[in-house]
């Protein structure tokens, strides 16, 4: 397009360019030639297609150029629209149609974003020129923002529809050729289909608009019963819904004169391509039902079915229980510039508005006012019943539990503790465990790994397996004790994935106290054992031992980096023998396995490696796993439960605490005691390993649904006892220690499962003999490690504190002993 | 605390001061030096009813100045008031010699101590060199600190003197769960909205104390096991960008995070004792007392006999000459010089002039409301480091059969 057209053009205003039609054909006249630029580019673009299409299709070279015309020369978005337009077309009319239904709105929605900048193109002025008919006369500016360069332009309904069909019944008169040409937009028709959904804001814009000019049109249509474009063209003084109507009219001829078709399209096309205008999918609207109410004027066979039915809104607005109906009232009563004998009798009966108020009048007062009292009644009848529903407590199955227990026939329950210096693998470990024994499936490990991969550190993708938050993830290290469960033939476990970290030892502290047994995870890579031997892998092995840990599975990890070194493994072994036995683990209690985590040998499959020839036929470790012996229950005694998280269950359950069961039993309805708050509350709901159960017993790890407490009252490390048989609150106590660093009196902190409170070593006691129990020495200055002592410990606040509860105490981050409470 | 006159016989330890507190510590100060059967004299505030001749009888809130014979002192640590007890030592118009009445010590009011000195304890050296200390101007370091692990949050205020716990923060963060992480980052998120608040509240009011000091920025240290101080500051640093608080930002990079094992306050002495944190506080008392304590324990538990604490016991070493000239530290916390029995008093004023002058050793008076203090306390407010070892305190303790424990109660 030459520069200083487009310069002129840009000044053009839509009132300019439809005040008068003389304009009109001047405008024409000048452009009706593709400047040599565009010509040179149609004919590549031409051949280019051709070559794209398929001989299946065929198509006209004019059809062609028109498409890339729309598509400014896009020779794939042309080829595609080409396809689709007549591809299908040869096999059904219908079928097509539909098919552009849903992917016209896709392209255009595409097609905005993608093109708005190409502007000015020829494809969108070819649509500004189709929009400008209708929306000028909408009174709102909102063409001027017509932005959606509409592809699916529907060569095939101008194919299918011949002009005399089309106009049979309108009764204009001899219009200049070049006019007839501009409203190309016929082929738009269908898609008043779009009506159906979403044509709202302009639809009430159009609405608004039409009731403002209903006077007029009123008078309108009383000065000219039948409203001919002859005499709305000349006649210059009407309003402006006339003006377009007449467009409107007078673009329909276009079809009848085929052979200049493409040609005027292009010129009229060109003539304002410059005028750029932001996206208002508002005018999109309007034109969809101004494409409608065109529309009414042609017989199209497939019209009905392709049209959706209007939105309830459209139907409502219209007062039309089927307004698909009888579509034409309809679409005539919403579009602002229907055609004149559609509006005209739109605008006779009562409007839209009256429709619906008069609608609602009828239809909800009378339903409101009367059936109201009755219902009325009802409803506070029944919320009578409703208040004494609501109260009922929470009904005991009064159940026996301990005869329920043996009856169950349950398969022995283990919990386990995994422990060890951080980063020696335990999470990776049990990932692997969890993974091979099908439990974690492949995908998610999958995605573990990728998002592990994604930060650089593929190899803790089994880790995360545990390490859920992303604290943990990011850091890399365990922070918080994450619980899993697995089950082999023999046995379901529950497995506590302790924090290596030496700061977390309260969290390990915790996890161990729900253990029946441990699994030691140490690195058999150099150093790295030795390290851990200097730091946790000792300090938690002392502390399971202390807390009543007696059976101990030392996993010997990571063998694959060290080859499957039996003499390292050996190494290990007696070094750990050594040092464990003296922490009074007894020797039979001791199992140790070679595992790789990472690889996974030996953790359910016995190891392949040629390496590890040595070890062949020896246990794995979920042979290990399997052999120990269930932890005896004392579910005789009275109820315990040491809260280890308090969390809101979800809306049912506002307030849930889990832990596990120290002695005794519950069941569903049973009234607790929480100490040392010393609330009571009610069990709504118990859950053993994510499912619901009706009753639970000592050792196993549940999961309370608690009612009638408020949860300020729960914190961590609280006992859930039974009301009847009540802890006690202790402020001081006595207790006997296993030194393991220097003990004087000094301030401690005192952890007890979860509980983790404030105290001092107020006197040292006594010195005893480790074997004996004597005293050897009474009031010693200071407690030696490895001794063990009697003390007396005070308490910031009082703390639900049984005689035979094993303590832990601990100072600026060290373990300073472990105790047996004594009174 | 201002000195405004003092008359002092350093001889038999009678006199008067008047001093005009500044400073919400000047009250502490002022608790450890007014003994019972002091003077003391300040404004009070008295409803007094007189009987006119007619036999009416009017109800009169008067202020005036009362001297009273002090009873017993009240101090409470997280606000600093110091009530004192006593009896009217000085008829005046309205009220009678004899009656009750309790004085309030306030900010920006002075205050005359006298102490009658011979029978009545008078101004020992140790009372003495209190004064001489409160009254340094010099200036005072100030330090908030924030010892937190998940879920709760002790906001304490250190300053020479003392370590005040402001406010403890318990915001109930759910553990992580199987499936359902988001819990506990959403308690992680209150929780460090609800500790930063509380902190902003306290420390405002910090600033409005110390009017004088409203530009420098008091320090704030953080402290936690594991990353929560960290995941704090960070919180802070984003909030005071999205909030936009100027005071705030400011504030953050005189923010030091360090690492606490545990999330009680006394989890601090770690904190204090850590290089990088010494190495910036290395001249305030707190950091100085920590520093012996931990040197004290080391010692102790070497075990070499050169480590004693104890009352009966660090009595017998100084009896020894054993806390001297060369290295003898004598530790004693100065709870033990607010006993309320004179006696008491003096035995320990004297185990001090007694180090201090006779033997050359060096004494160290801890704040008990330190956390060095604390950690006195446990021992039983008195340790000492011997010059020499000694070995068989304890069993001739052990022989006379009294507990070292029981002399803990004094106080």
């Amino acid at each position: 397009m030459p520069g200083h057209q487009r310069a002129k053009n840009v000044a053009y205003d839509d009132d300019d360019f439809y005040s008068g039609d003389d304009y009109y054909e001047d405008e024409e006249g000048g452009q009706n030639e593709l400047s040599p630029e565009d010509q040179e580019q149609m004919r590549l673009g031409t051949i280019k297609v051709k070559e794209a299409l398929d001989s299946t299709i065929s198509v006209t070279d004019k059809q062609i150029e028109e498409a890339l015309w729309n598509y400014y020369y896009n020779i794939g978005k042309s080829v595609t629209y080409l396809k689709n337009t007549f591809g299908p077309k040869q096999k059904s009319i219908t079928e097509p149609q539909k098919t552009k239904t849903t992917t016209r709105f896709d392209q255009a929605a595409s097609a905005a974003s993608s093109t708005v900048t190409e502007m000015p193109s020829p494809l969108y002025a070819y649509e500004q020129m189709a929009t400008a008919t209708f929306s000028r006369t909408s009174a709102s500016k909102g063409c001027a923002d017509y932005p959606v360069p509409l592809p699916a332009f529907a060569p095939l309904d101008y194919e299918s529809i011949t002009a005399t069909d089309f106009f049979f019944d309108v009764p204009w008169g001899n219009v200049p050729q070049e006019r007839l040409g501009t409203i190309s937009i016929q082929p738009l028709l269908p898609r008043g289909r779009l009506l159906g959904g979403s044509s709202r804001p302009s639809k009430l814009a159009a609405l608004a608009a039409a009731r403002k000019r209903k006077q007029e049109e009123a008078k309108i249509a009383s000065a000219q019963p039948a409203l001919s474009e002859a005499k709305s063209e000349t006649d210059k003084a009407v309003s402006l819904l006339d003006r377009l109507n007449v467009k409107e009219n007078d673009a329909a001829p276009t079809h009848s004169s085929d052979g200049g078709e493409a040609i005027r399209r292009e010129s009229v096309a060109k003539r304002y391509p410059l005028k750029k205008r932001a996206p208002s999918p508002e005018v999109v609207e309007t034109k969809v039902d101004e494409d409608e109410s065109a529309g009414e004027q042609i017989p199209l066979p497939e019209f009905p079915d392709i049209r959706t039915g209007p939105s309830t809104f459209a139907s409502t607005l219209c007062g039309r229980g089927g307004a698909s109906a009888d579509l034409d009232s309809g679409f005539a009563s919403i579009s602002p510039f229907p055609n004149s004998t559609g509006l005209l009798q739109a605008f006779k009966g009562p409007s839209p508005d009256d429709i619906v108020l008069n609608a609602q009048a009828k239809g909800t007062k009378p339903k409101s006012t009367q059936p109201k009292k009755t219902k009325g009644d009802k409803l506070a009848a029944s919320m009578e019943k409703m208040a004494v529903e609501e109260t009922p407590k929470v009904k005991s199955k009064n159940l026996d539990v301990i005869k329920e227990f043996e009856q169950s026939g349950m398969k022995p329950m283990a919990n386990f503790v995994v422990i060890g210096h951080v980063d020696h693998g335990k999470s990776t470990l049990m990932g692997r465990l969890l993974f091979d024994l099908k439990v974690v499936d492949q995908r998610s490990v999958d995605k573990l790994r990728k998002e592990a991969e994604t930060i650089g550190k593929s190899s803790f993708a089994f880790a995360w397996v545990m390490d859920q938050t992303s604290e943990e993830r990011s850091r890399g290290v365990t922070v918080d004790i994450a619980t899993n469960y697995f089950e082999t033939s023999k046995t379901r476990f529950t497995i506590l994935d302790a924090p290596g970290h030496q700061d977390f030892i309260p969290n390990m502290i915790a996890g161990a106290s729900q253990a029946d047994f441990a699994v030691l995870v140490i690195d058999a890579s150099t150093n790295s054992f030795e390290a851990g031997l200097k730091g946790q892998t000792k300090e938690h092995a002392l502390l399971v031992r202390s807390m009543g840990v007696q059976r101990l599975i030392v996993a010997v990890n990571k063998m694959d980096t060290v080859a499957w070194s039996q003499s390292r493994f050996n190494e290990i072994s007696t070094q750990m023998t050594t040092f464990l036995t003296a922490a009074s683990f007894s020797l039979k209690s001791l199992t140790f396995i070679p595992v790789a985590g990472l690889t996974g040998d030996n953790v359910t499959t016995p190891v392949q490696n040629p390496n590890a020839a040595w070890y062949a036929g020896g246990e794995t470790l979920i042979d290990a796993l399997d052999a120990s012996e269930p932890a005896k229950r004392n579910i005789e005694k009275p109820l315990r439960l040491t809260i280890s998280d308090v969390f809101r269950g979800g809306i049912t359950n506002p307030v849930s605490i889990s832990g596990r069961l120290d002695s005794g039993s519950l069941q569903i309805g049973d009234s607790v005691l929480c100490m040392p708050a010393n609330e009571s509350a009610v069990i709504k709901g118990l859950e053993v390993e994510n499912e619901p159960v009706d009753w639970v017993v000592a050792g196993q790890i549940a999961t309370l649904h608690l009612s009638d407490i408020d949860p300020v009252h729960l914190r961590l490390g609280d006992i859930v006892c039974d009301a009847k048989k009540p802890v006690k609150l202790v402020k001081e106590f006595t207790a006997k220690i296993l030194a393991f660093e220097h003990v004087m009196p000094m301030g401690v902190d005192v952890f007890r499962g979860r509980l983790q409170a404030e105290g001092k070593v107020k006197t040292l006691l006594a010195v005893l003999n480790k074997g004996s129990g004597e005293v050897v020495k009474k009031k010693p200055r200071i407690v030696k490690p490895s001794e063990v002592a009697r003390v007396c410990v005070q308490l910031e606040r009082e703390l639900p504190l049984e005689v035979g509860t094993r303590v832990v105490l601990r100072e600026g981050g060290a373990t300073v002993a472990a105790g047996l409470l004594e009174g | 605390m201002r000195l405004l006159k003092s008359q002092i016989d350093t001889k038999h330890g009678a006199g008067f001061v008047t001093l005009l507190p500044e400073e919400p510590e000047d009250m502490w100060h002022a608790y450890n030096l007014i003994q019972p059967s002091d003077l003391l004299r300040a404004r009070a505030i008295r409803r007094v009813t007189k009987t006119s001749d007619s036999g009416s009888v009017a109800s009169q809130r008067i202020t005036l100045d009362l001297t009273i014979a002090v009873t017993s002192t009240d101090f409470d640590v997280g606000s600093g008031q110091l009530h004192v007890a006593g009896r009217v030592a000085s008829e005046n118009e309205h009220v009678k010699l004899g009656s009750h009445h309790t004085l309030d010590l306030e900010l920006h009011r002075k205050f005359t101590i006298e102490k009658v000195g011979e029978g009545g304890g008078g101004w020992d050296s140790v009372a003495l060199e209190m004064l001489r200390e409160a009254c340094e101007t010099e200036r005072r370091a100030e330090l908030w600190a924030v010892v937190m692990g998940e879920g709760t949050a002790n906001i304490c205020l250190i300053t020479e003197h003392q370590t005040i716990l402001r406010q403890r923060v318990e915001v109930p963060v759910p553990r992580k769960r199987r499936g359902g992480v988001d819990g506990h980052d959403k308690g992680m998120e209150k929780f460090y909205s609800t500790t930063l608040a509380t902190l902003l509240r306290h420390m405002d009011l910090g600033k409005e104390s110390t009017a004088g000091a409203a530009d420098k920025t008091v320090p704030l240290l953080l402290a936690s096991p594991g990353f929560v101080a960290q995941a704090f500051l960070q919180y802070v640093k984003s909030e005071a960008t999205r909030v936009g608080n100027k005071a705030l930002m400011t504030l953050v990079p005189s923010i030091l995070v360090a690492h606490s094992s545990s999330f009680h306050v006394h989890a601090l002495k770690e904190v204090l004792a850590s290089p990088a944190i010494l190495s910036k506080l290395s001249d305030t008392k707190f950091a100085r007392e920590t520093v012996l304590m931990d040197k004290f324990t080391t010692l102790l538990r070497q075990d070499d006999g050169r480590a004693w604490y104890g009352p009966r016991e660090v009595e017998r070493a100084v009896e020894k000459g054993a806390v001297g000239r060369g290295g003898g530290v004598l530790m004693i916390s100065n709870a033990l010089f607010r006993a309320q029995n004179v006696t008491e008093r003096r035995r320990w004023v004297g185990l001090v002039d007694q180090v201090k002058e006779v033997e050359g050793g060096e004494v160290r008076v801890l704040s008990s409301l330190h956390e060095s203090g604390k950690r006195l306390e446990a021992l039983g407010n008195v340790a000492a480091i011997l010059t020499f070892p000694l070995e068989d305190i304890d069993e001739e303790d052990d022989e006379t059969g009294e507990a070292p424990g029981g002399e803990d109660m004094v106080i």
